[in-house]
């Protein structure tokens, strides 16, 4: 636990008063090399939004600890299989989060890992098959900070 | 990383059947992004690499970067077609790579 | 990660709270145990069923439980001599599957020989420094927090049993008059959240009953086992108060009354919580 820093003081006691409902900043431009990640993943190809369905929770109760499981649609044979997904997290000092390798040996192309959100932002994957077709899709995590779970 | 991985899958299967493998390995992961108490960056410290091969062919494998949550759990699918040994590795920053070995049979 | 994030922090969360209502259990979900006669609640609720579905089901799983890392690494522990006594915990004990079970449930309990109760923590390093002559370890060490674990873990399932009549009676009282007490520059006693506000916001924190059935307890915040007077410091900071000491008398007689505002509850080590 540690002791108590300034910034959770504050927000501790802010948080009596903070009472008004603001948009929130998850539609921001990325503050992080999110774009970067993806253009070299994707060689700059234009990835297509579909095929890919990712669990991740709607409010994550703690950021450092967040749930998420993915499935893509594939056969997963040897002639059409997801090669690769990758996962940025565009809210997070660094984006990248992993990237997962599947072969045909899968048998599915389904996962699921735990990832640290440092605050409300959107998870993108892209996922890259076979055939060097490219898929995408993303989702917004709201993250709890502050108050006593810190 | 000295703790044993835990590691949970069926000890059979039918041929051509998928079975679902779960993983969990006990590791800080220290992001590199948080200071000490004297306001020093803590150096990062991560498992960077995890790898499944089954009797020595790639099944699944991932990079994972400093957003993987302390004590990674990594679950994925593999089918079966023969009877075989699954060999995990989880690679530390520092070089140091856990190994693990399980075996699964082919139900009748 | 926290600090460049501040004033950020502040909007998402009081924007969070309005749609948060809608993923945290509305009360009538959430199931509890009927309170005996004289109790302070009705129902006794665990705090398992404050958290969100994505934190209870790694609590569900003895497999992503990462809790279980803690009770693995305990169990060889517990086989492993230590100290100039060529001792281990299974020397004395034997399997800890059989010997220690119910022990967790029933603690803190009456100690004859120190006339004071004793708790789990403490119980362990008695056992260490005194039959095996060994150090005891260092409260939050992983060590102690490990074997706690696994001792509590030998109870899951059964109900919270601590004794609070005879001896341990002014302790008791003791404990009920820490909870009631407002401590801190937010002035906040145990009661203002977790008796008066369970089942509501304070800020992003959805407030639970307090329960002590889960501990120690894998924080999602701080991706690691908790030891019960770990929390009870944490909640003191929380509201700007200056906690006591982990494992001192007050926390100890704050702990008896807290497992008894849990009576019957199933243990849950190692729960996750947030």
């Amino acid at each position: 636990m540690g002791a108590i820093n300034r910034r959770q003081a504050f927000l501790l006691g802010g948080g009596f008063v903070a009472l008004t409902v603001l948009p929130m900043a998850a539609n921001a431009e990325p503050s992080n090399d999110a774009a970067e990640l993806i253009k070299k993943f994707t060689g700059g190809k234009e990835a297509t939004k579909g095929k890919i369905t990712f669990d991740l929770p709607e409010i994550a109760e703690n950021g450092n600890t967040v749930p998420l499981a993915l499935t893509v649609e594939s056969p997963m044979t040897a002639e059409n299989y997801v090669k690769e997904v990758l996962f940025v997290a565009d809210g997070n000092p660094n984006a990248g989060v992993a990237t997962l390798m599947f072969t045909p040996m899968s048998g599915k192309a389904e996962a699921s890992i735990r990832i640290r959100l440092a605050q409300t932002q959107n998870v993108i994957a892209v996922a890259k098959m076979s055939d060097g077709s490219l898929f995408t899709e993303r989702k917004t995590v709201k993250v709890t900070i502050g108050g006593c779970g810190g | 990383m000295a703790d044993k991985p835990r590691i949970k899958l069926p000890k059979e299967a039918k041929k051509g059947e998928i079975i679902q493998i779960k993983t969990l390995v006990s590791h800080l992961m220290e992001s590199g992004q948080r200071k000490d108490a004297q306001g020093k960056p803590i150096p990062r410290k991560i498992i960077n690499k995890f790898s499944c091969e089954f009797n020595s062919k790639p099944v699944f494998s991932c990079a994972l970067e400093p957003a993987i949550s302390a004590n990674p759990y990594i679950q994925f699918d593999a089918r079966i077609d023969e009877e075989g040994t699954f060999r995990f590795a989880w690679t530390d920053d520092d070089g140091s790579v856990v190994t693990a070995e399980e075996k699964i049979a082919l139900k009748a | 990660m926290s600090i460049r994030y501040g004033s950020l922090a502040v909007l998402a969360t009081a924007a969070l709270t309005l749609s948060a209502i809608a993923v945290f259990g509305q009360e009538a979900e959430r199931m509890g145990i009927p309170a005996p006669p004289g109790h302070v609640f009705k129902t006794i609720i665990s705090g398992y069923q404050f958290r969100t579905k994505e934190t209870r089901a790694l609590q569900d799983d003895d497999l992503e439980n990462p809790g279980f890392l803690a009770v693995e690494r305990a169990a060889d522990m517990w086989k492993t001599v230590d100290g100039s006594e060529g001792k281990s915990c299974m020397s004395c004990h034997g399997e800890a599957e059989t010997t220690m079970k119910g022990v967790g449930a029933a603690m803190p309990k009456w100690s004859e020989k120190l006339n004071k109760p004793v708790n789990l923590e403490q119980q362990i390093n008695i056992c260490r420094s005194e039959h095996m002559k060994a150090q005891p370890w260092p409260f939050k060490s992983k060590e102690l927090t490990d074997m706690t674990t696994f001792v509590r873990f030998q109870s899951r399932g059964m109900p919270v049993a601590v004794k609070t009549d005879g001896p341990m009676s002014p302790w008791f009282e003791r404990g009920k008059e820490i909870y009631y007490t407002r401590v801190g520059q937010l002035d906040l006693a145990c009661a203002s959240c977790h008796e008066k506000n369970n089942g509501k916001f304070m800020r992003a924190d959805f407030l639970s009953q307090g329960q002590t059935n889960g501990f120690p307890t894998y924080r999602l915040r701080d991706q690691r086992l908790v030891p019960l007077h770990e929390r009870f410091e944490g909640c003191m900071f929380d509201v700007r108060g200056v906690p006591y000491k982990p494992l001192s008398d007050e926390f100890l007689a704050l702990e008896i009354y807290v497992a008894w505002r849990g009576i019957g509850l199933p243990v849950e080590t190692p729960s996750v919580r947030n």
